[in-house]
């Protein structure tokens, strides 16, 4: 029954281990060896639940077919058998999971959504921060204010626009769509990062010094110019930091790809492969670990070279709405 | 479609959006008069000002208004305005006994994930501070946080696998049980504990977050309070209890709260590992269901407003402690 069951992997206990440190801290000099121990038991403890079941997966991705299915993965230790028979059946598509063409999905959905957002998102922080205009301020908090709506609350009315545009305008999704559909989802996903983005990018543009900007405005400099000579550079490194964000957000979606790229195969990205790959293939765990590991490695290797901004934009935005 | 044509489609829809976005900027740069500056700064707002409205605006008061009627109302076809229904799609939220498991799922999974998030996240940022291999140490709990929830869905569902007692074990955690004598365990099937189960995902996955942000909260503590403390004999919990939380109680609020309006929209655990079966649907996934496979538009619309109406003390609270913050 239930009671027999392990607590989950949440390391329940560690969160008391500091107690340790405080019953030895009376040990005057001796404390804060002790305690150091303690805490990097529980450090340790704690790291290993968080990196063992990746670990778990990565190793299976690699066993042949038979011994994944059969036997758990800690068996490498006795029996080390490696094969990449499981990502070459997943890449080059024997059994109709071909995902290099979700894959190709991925990155045509991710760059338009996160170049074009970022961009919009950066003139329009311009206006907010540099120009005076009359209701800026109400504007920019009603922007602000739009992050809480949430994406599920716009999908509806949003897709029959996409399908039944007004005014006879294109319609963007359906048969005929241009750009074979992926209009919608770039649409989609730049509408959905604009608020968070402006905010963000604003909050980075108003930390510049005022008499950068009204000195040039003196040598006769206008917006443009502003905007291109001096804010672009100042601002690489915040601009650098939400597009990682945006492009890890974007990358890793399912609701927005499942909803407007229509489940359509020719349009959805890997996340969406992978999702019905978990449901109608519960057992096949080669065909799934590899597949997993194949949507892991571009976001890993983003995220691993460029943790450092990755950090800062995270330490910004940390109110995502 | 050809991937090269795919390829050709995504450069296509790049160079169009720079190209017009510079003849916007050109034309206006010129002007230099009083209401030049005005357009300017229209020049430079209004693409985003008018997707915003067109994207989410109008359509979140255009799903306010549909969830107010009935199913006859067919959100891709038109407006009937004899289906006008009133709370009927949120009387049966409340009342549907399925729907009503929906609710609770969803109450436990927004208490619990902040919470055992942050706490975990909080206690290893102390741990693995100013330690040899703190940013090794640190990459490793941060790692899940690119990684897709589908990917970390599949990843649990490895731990979690079950087979008989008597096979083989796929599953890690089974293994563990059948190791130390106990029956095996369907983890993600068993009601109620299965939605516990879920949760952890989540935990996994935000523990990161948490950890950074609060990391760089603790490390923002002026040295000064802590050799105070120290010098008046604060050490080990007490430290943590009294200097440590109290200092960063700001990064608290801000840190619990943005998970929890993360994990109030979040499906992808959810539908990814269980499919919302076996009782561990929650609101993001049952509008889901609804709007796009039961085609029943106007009770998805009613649930989106009801994460909508949830999500909004959250944010608001969240918003006035920042100004709070700021006016400091």
């Amino acid at each position: 029954m239930s009671t027999t069951t392990p607590p989950p992997a949440v390391p329940q206990a560690d969160v008391d281990t500091p107690t340790e440190p405080k019953q030895r801290s009376a040990a005057s000099v001796a404390r804060d060896a002790l305690s150091s121990r303690a805490a990097s038991g529980a450090a340790i403890v704690i790291a290993i639940l968080w990196t063992l079941p990746t670990f778990g997966l990565f190793v299976s991705s690699f066993r042949p077919e038979g011994e994944v299915k059969t036997n758990g993965w800690w068996n490498v230790i006795t029996d080390p058998q490696f094969t990449l028979d499981s990502y070459q059946s997943v890449i080059s598509g024997s059994n109709n999971i071909n995902l290099a063409s979700y894959f190709i999905n991925s990155i045509v959905i991710t760059i338009p959504s996160v170049l074009i957002p970022i961009s919009l998102a950066v003139m329009a922080s311009y206006a907010f921060a540099w120009i005076e205009w009359k209701g800026r301020d109400i504007l920019f908090v009603a922007v602000f204010a739009l992050q809480i709506v949430p994406i599920q609350v716009t999908m509806i009315p949003l897709l029959r626009l996409y399908v039944e545009p007004p005014f006879n305008l294109m319609p963007l999704a359906g048969n005929d769509a241009p750009g074979g559909g992926f209009y919608t989802v770039w649409l989609s996903h730049t509408i959905f990062a604009l608020p968070l983005a402006i905010f963000l990018i604003h909050n980075f543009m108003r930390e510049i010094p005022g008499e950068l900007v009204e000195s040039a405005r003196v040598d006769g400099a206008g917006h443009v110019q502003i905007f291109s000579r001096i804010m672009l550079p100042l601002m690489t490194p915040a601009i650098a930091a939400f597009g990682i964000f945006q492009f890890l957000w974007v990358w890793n979606d399912l609701l927005v790809a499942l909803v407007f790229a229509g489940g359509s195969p020719d349009v959805s990205p890997l996340t969406v492969r992978l999702a019905a790959l978990a449901g109608q293939r519960g057992e096949d765990w080669h065909l799934l670990s590899a597949g997993a590991f194949v949507s892991l490695v571009v976001p890993l290797i983003v995220f691993l070279s460029l943790q450092r901004y990755f950090v800062r934009g995270l330490l910004a935005g940390s109110v995502k709405g | 479609m050809s991937t090269s044509d795919k390829l050709i489609q995504m450069v296509i829809a790049v160079v169009l959006f720079f190209a017009v976005m510079t003849v916007i900027l050109l034309v206006t740069q010129r002007l230099r008069s009083r209401s030049g500056e005005r357009i300017q700064a229209a020049a430079f707002v209004a693409p985003a000002l008018i997707l915003i409205t067109i994207g989410l605006l109008y359509p979140a008061i255009r799903t306010i208004y549909q969830s107010f009627f009935g199913n006859a109302y067919e959100p891709i076809v038109g407006m009937n305005p004899n289906n006008f229904d009133g709370f009927d799609n949120y009387v049966q939220i409340f009342t549907d006994s399925g729907l009503l498991k929906v609710l609770r799922n969803t109450a436990i999974w927004v208490i619990l994930t902040p919470i055992l998030a942050t706490g975990i996240g909080l206690v290893y940022a102390v741990l693995v501070d100013r330690s040899r291999f703190e940013k090794f140490a640190k990459a490793l709990i941060f790692l899940p946080m690119a990684i897709s929830l589908v990917g970390a869905s599949i990843i649990w569902k490895f731990v979690y696998d079950y087979k008989a007692t008597e096979q083989d074990q796929l599953g890690v955690l089974n293994a563990l049980l059948k190791l130390v004598g106990v029956d095996t365990y369907r983890f993600l099937l068993t009601e109620p504990w299965n939605t516990f189960f879920l949760i952890v995902i989540m935990v996994w996955v935000q523990a990161g977050f948490a950890m950074t942000v609060l990391s760089a909260a603790i490390k923002a503590i002026p040295d000064d309070i802590i050799e105070a403390a120290r010098l008046d004999g604060v050490g080990g919990l007490r430290m943590f209890r009294y200097i440590t939380v109290p200092s960063i109680r700001p990064s608290l609020i801000v840190v619990l709260t943005t998970i929890s309006i993360t994990t109030l929209k979040v499906f992808d655990i959810v539908r990814t590992a269980t499919g919302g079966q076996f009782g561990t649907s929650v609101l993001a996934n049952e509008f889901y269901v609804q709007s796009f496979r039961s085609f029943d538009f106007a009770l998805g619309a009613a649930l989106a407003v009801l994460i909508f109406i949830l999500v909004t003390p959250i944010v608001i609270y969240n918003v006035r402690q920042m100004r709070r913050l700021e006016a400091r």
